[in-house]
């Protein structure tokens, strides 16, 4: 299955996430906002510090632009939990862990030859569709301004 | 891997170089190439000797310009090591000091800083005011956030005339970029 496009419904997930939190979709969408749903391949994989750094040096502009950040990948919440102190990324990773993979296969970025999610960022509009579908190659990070692009986009056409 | 939504999109730097960035090399070159960095990333700290020879090997082409990204999440001292190169920039030294942290691994503490002021004759009481100084607070700030924009994705990003360069990093490569850089400059006249 493709990674989601734009337009259609974000399926609905719940999950451990690091800092002791559970943190379901819905839930986030019920405060308004926009939540960026950003998948990665793994924890303390080469390229990830890096991609998840820059979210969380860019949280204030997220902010800014009405959204909210969370990240998932299939590994375990002891693991993302160490991940995020590692980093001191505030913002929740989430373990989908168990069934392996079964958010990301939801969204269509689960890789089952690796068994990784691929590098896949959506951003989810209160209403719980989807207006921003991007799958990255695993090994190029992409970065943020994507995202506060199409954020601001977002803005624009509500105004 | 999935195709799906794949687009190639340039990154490009959203705020010009102007007056205000810390440059070396001619002005008027027809190559700039930006860095954004970080005093405490290992990865710039392994940068800093290849862009001294880069800037050695085309010396009158090339302006070097160093932006700050100071990824503060996990790394402690960045913020204030860029800093306190701002605050010698007050006092001229900007890049001695720039040249000093690179030099100086791991020596970011807030004694070390001053012991780098010191031993480049700074005026420490007016260096100590100018750490404080949250104008220069918002400068690193503001420059993080427009690199963000630009599509810094980590340290170092590099950006080649306005462009971000994903290429290999080793002197050969980047001198290469370096090259066509300039030819497609000289054929934008």
């Amino acid at each position: 299955m493709p990674a989601l496009e734009v337009g259609t419904k974000a399926p609905d997930f719940e999950l451990e996430a690091s800092g002791e939190r559970t943190v379901g979709l819905s839930a986030m969408l019920k405060e308004g906002k926009n939540v960026v749903v950003a998948f990665y391949p793994a924890a303390f994989s080469p390229v990830c510090g890096d991609e998840l750094s820059v979210f969380q040096e860019a949280l204030d502009e997220f902010e800014r632009l009405d959204a909210q950040v969370i990240a998932i990948s299939v590994d375990n919440i002891w693991s993302v939990d160490a991940f995020a102190r590692a980093k001191g990324i505030t913002f929740a990773l989430l373990a989908d862990f168990h069934p392996k993979g079964a958010v990301a296969e939801k969204y269509g970025v689960m890789n089952s030859d690796l068994g990784l999610a691929e590098r896949a960022l959506f951003i989810v509009d209160p209403q719980g569709v989807i207006r921003y579908s991007y799958v990255s190659p695993m090994l190029e990070n992409p970065g943020a301004d994507r995202l506060l692009d199409a954020l601001e986009q977002m803005r624009k056409k509500r105004a | 891997m999935s195709e799906a939504h794949q687009e190639q999109q340039e990154h490009r730097l959203r705020a010009p170089v102007s007056d205000d960035d810390w440059s070396r090399g001619p002005a008027d070159a027809p190559v700039t190439l930006v860095e954004y960095l970080d005093y405490e990333c290992p990865h710039c700290q392994a940068m800093h000797p290849v862009l001294e020879r880069l800037g050695h090997a085309h010396r009158d082409k090339l302006r070097l310009v160093v932006r700050h990204f100071p990824v503060a999440s996990s790394h402690p001292h960045a913020t204030d090591a860029a800093l306190a190169a701002e605050a010698a920039g007050r006092q001229g030294k900007f890049w001695d000091v720039h040249d000093l942290l690179f030099g100086h691994p791991g020596r970011l503490a807030p004694e070390d800083l001053l012991n780098h002021a010191r031993q480049l004759g700074l005026d420490l009481r007016r260096f100590e005011d100018d750490l404080n100084d949250p104008q220069l607070t918002r400068k690193i700030e503001e420059q993080k956030r427009q690199g963000v924009r630009s599509g810094v994705n980590g340290t170092p990003t590099l950006f080649l005339n306005g462009v971000r360069y994903d290429g290999p990093r080793d002197v050969e490569s980047l001198s290469q970029a370096v090259a066509e850089a300039g030819k497609a400059a000289d054929l934008r006249g």
